[in-house]
């Protein structure tokens, strides 16, 4: 209610300090920090980068299907933004797809083929092909000329058989027995090239797959964290979550952190609940 | 900058050369002199300077140093080749997609089919030779619906160089469209960056081609027998493949004649060594993961 800030703005107006994220009175969009920014821009920082997911995201065909891996990093410039973000994306129950490159980029093309996709199936009353997704999404990814930063690897068994594919941001795919994609392709690749053979078992597949990502995870600095694995056969999906990690989090004591009563400072004053209106 | 009083020769090309670049469209590459500079994968941002042609070639080539720039990554990309024989025509290409530095696929088939009797080699951007293949086959199969047999490698071509031309200014890709009809034989059409369309008994593209245009003005003649031209092609792609850093892999070849197509394959160790080329060794890694051990031989 406009009382309730009126009054706050009257108890702080004296030179104090205000609220560092004053609402405006009249609702809508609020421009005061246009100035700042370009005073801050002028002096030299730089705005925030996208965030990309700077990344190790594998493929490989073994004997029953089609295995996809991916670190779990995501990255902001230098800052890790997210420690344990999701890089395998649901496409089709039979289709799976990594994404690297900008974040949104990934997430919003594979939402929307595996929209697309969901509206074939119910369209024509079969499983979804991967072609299908591939064809989807390389038209997509051309006709925005590279301007859409989504470098993927997808993945899946259909009634055809295991099919791997590579898609480049301009549009471009390859097909392939084994495939790494993201910053850290080549420390993938390398473990890829002197370890793959045709027809793996799943266990050994998986556990190629996970040596791979950990190369890129200690090798390459825009991957990080865990290991996530999807491992596609006819019939059945299964979505290793965290399947391994070999990063734990390590703390400076074994009982962990203790916030004792009387060490949070307090300032005195009334405490105003946020106005529900705005 | 250039406002300096003394209309030199070098000053006033450079006025004009400015003046001719602001006025094309900037995305519209045309690279002078040199023919085609392709390659596959992504794109370089190099500034080029259209050909004008009230401008004597020298001062084209003063413009070229001072204008362009020459850092940025040139050719990166590919060697294909298709060439008629007596009887139909055998295409060949390397196997090398790279980005940057980097090769992204080393097994890649540049040897696209677009119907049953015409095939074609993509050189250039991978995506942009992707696309167009996709739509030529598109439209070649509702042409083959349309006139009731299949369709003449001249009117593939022909597609390739419309799209081609219609788009030069976002398309950065070279083909060679190769096939057998029962009209004309076996034949070779060239569709280079630009869209220009060229029939010839034998054709040579990507940045591999460079070194072969010597080589095929002494090996090639009229009338060689089937295996003579595949010889000749797996022979050209390999050395080629010697020279150019962008070209590597293996030898994809597609034969294609009254009886069909054939495709074969040529792996990196089959190909006959060049000069200064050494004979390739056992690698460890065999050894090392075979399932049973073995001592070591070497």
């Amino acid at each position: 209610m406009g009382y309730m800030c009126w009054s706050s703005e009257i108890a702080y107006s004296g030179g104090m300090a205000r609220f560092a994220a004053d609402v405006p009175t009249r609702g809508g969009f609020s421009f005061d920090l246009c100035q700042r920014n370009e005073m801050l821009l002028k002096k030299g920082n730089q705005l925030p980068t996208f965030r990309k997911t700077g990344t190790t995201i594998v493929g490989l065909v073994f004997e029953d299907g089609v295995i996809l891996g991916a670190d779990t990093r995501a990255t902001e410039g230098p800052i890790v933004a997210d420690k344990n973000c999701e890089k395998i994306h649901y496409m089709a129950p039979n289709i799976y797809c990594c994404g690297a490159g900008t974040a949104a980029d990934t997430e919003a093309v594979t939402d929307m083929v595996s929209s697309q996709l969901q509206l074939h199936r119910y369209a024509t009353g079969r499983e979804s092909r991967v072609v299908t997704a591939l064809t989807l999404l390389k038209s997509h990814l051309f006709s925005y000329q590279g301007h859409v930063s989504a470098a993927l690897v997808l993945g899946g068994v259909d009634i055809t058989g295991p099919h791997l594919h590579t898609v480049y941001p301009h549009g471009s795919t390859d097909t392939l027995p084994f495939a790494t994609m993201g910053s850290g392709s080549l420390a993938a690749m390398a473990i890829f090239e002197s370890k793959f053979r045709e027809g793996l078992t799943r266990d050994e597949g998986i556990k190629l797959v996970s040596e791979a990502i950990c190369s890129g995870i200690f090798n390459d600095l825009g991957s990080g964290s865990n290991v996530d694995v999807c491992v596609i056969t006819r019939g059945q999906t299964e979505y290793l979550r965290n399947h391994q990690l070999p990063n734990p989090r390590t703390y400076v004591s074994s009982r962990g952190y203790n916030f004792l009563k009387g060490h949070t400072g307090k300032t005195g004053e009334p405490y105003i609940p946020p106005n529900p209106r705005r | 900058m250039l406002g300096s009083g003394r209309t030199s020769f070098h000053t006033r090309i450079r006025l004009i050369g400015l003046r001719a670049w602001a006025s094309y469209p900037r995305d519209q590459h045309v690279v002078l002199g040199t023919p085609v500079c392709l390659r596959k994968g992504f794109h370089s941002s190099y500034i080029t300077v259209p050909p004008r042609l009230d401008l004597d070639p020298k001062a084209i080539l003063v413009l070229a140093a001072m204008d362009l720039d020459l850092s940025a990554p040139h050719s990166l990309g590919t060697t294909i080749i298709g060439v008629t024989y007596d009887g139909g025509v055998v295409l060949g290409a390397d196997s090398r997609t790279s980005t940057g530095m980097y090769v992204a696929n080393r097994a890649s088939d540049k040897i696209t089919q677009l119907t049953d009797n015409v095939y074609i080699c993509r050189s250039g951007s991978a995506a942009d030779s992707q696309v167009i293949s996709d739509y030529v086959r598109y439209f070649l199969h509702q042409h083959t619906i349309q006139l009731g047999q299949p369709s003449t490698v001249k009117v593939a071509a022909n597609l390739v160089r419309l799209l081609s031309y219609q788009n030069k200014n976002m398309l950065q890709m070279g083909i060679i469209v190769g096939g057998w009809d029962k009209y004309e034989g076996g034949q070779i059409y060239s569709v280079p960056l630009g869209g220009t369309i060229l029939k010839q008994p034998f054709a040579i593209g990507g940045s591999g081609s460079s070194y072969l245009y010597g080589f095929f003005d002494q090996a090639w003649k009229e009338g060689m027998s089937k295996d003579e031209a595949e010889k000749l092609v797996v022979k050209a792609v390999s050395l080629a493949i010697a020279r150019d850093g962008a070209s590597g892999g293996v030898v994809r070849t597609v034969i294609i004649n009254a009886d069909g197509m054939t495709r074969n394959f040529y792996s990196g160790d089959s190909l006959p060594l060049w000069h200064e080329e050494l004979e390739p060794h056992n690698s460890l890694l065999d050894i090392l993961s075979s399932s049973s051990p073995e001592p070591m031989s070497t």
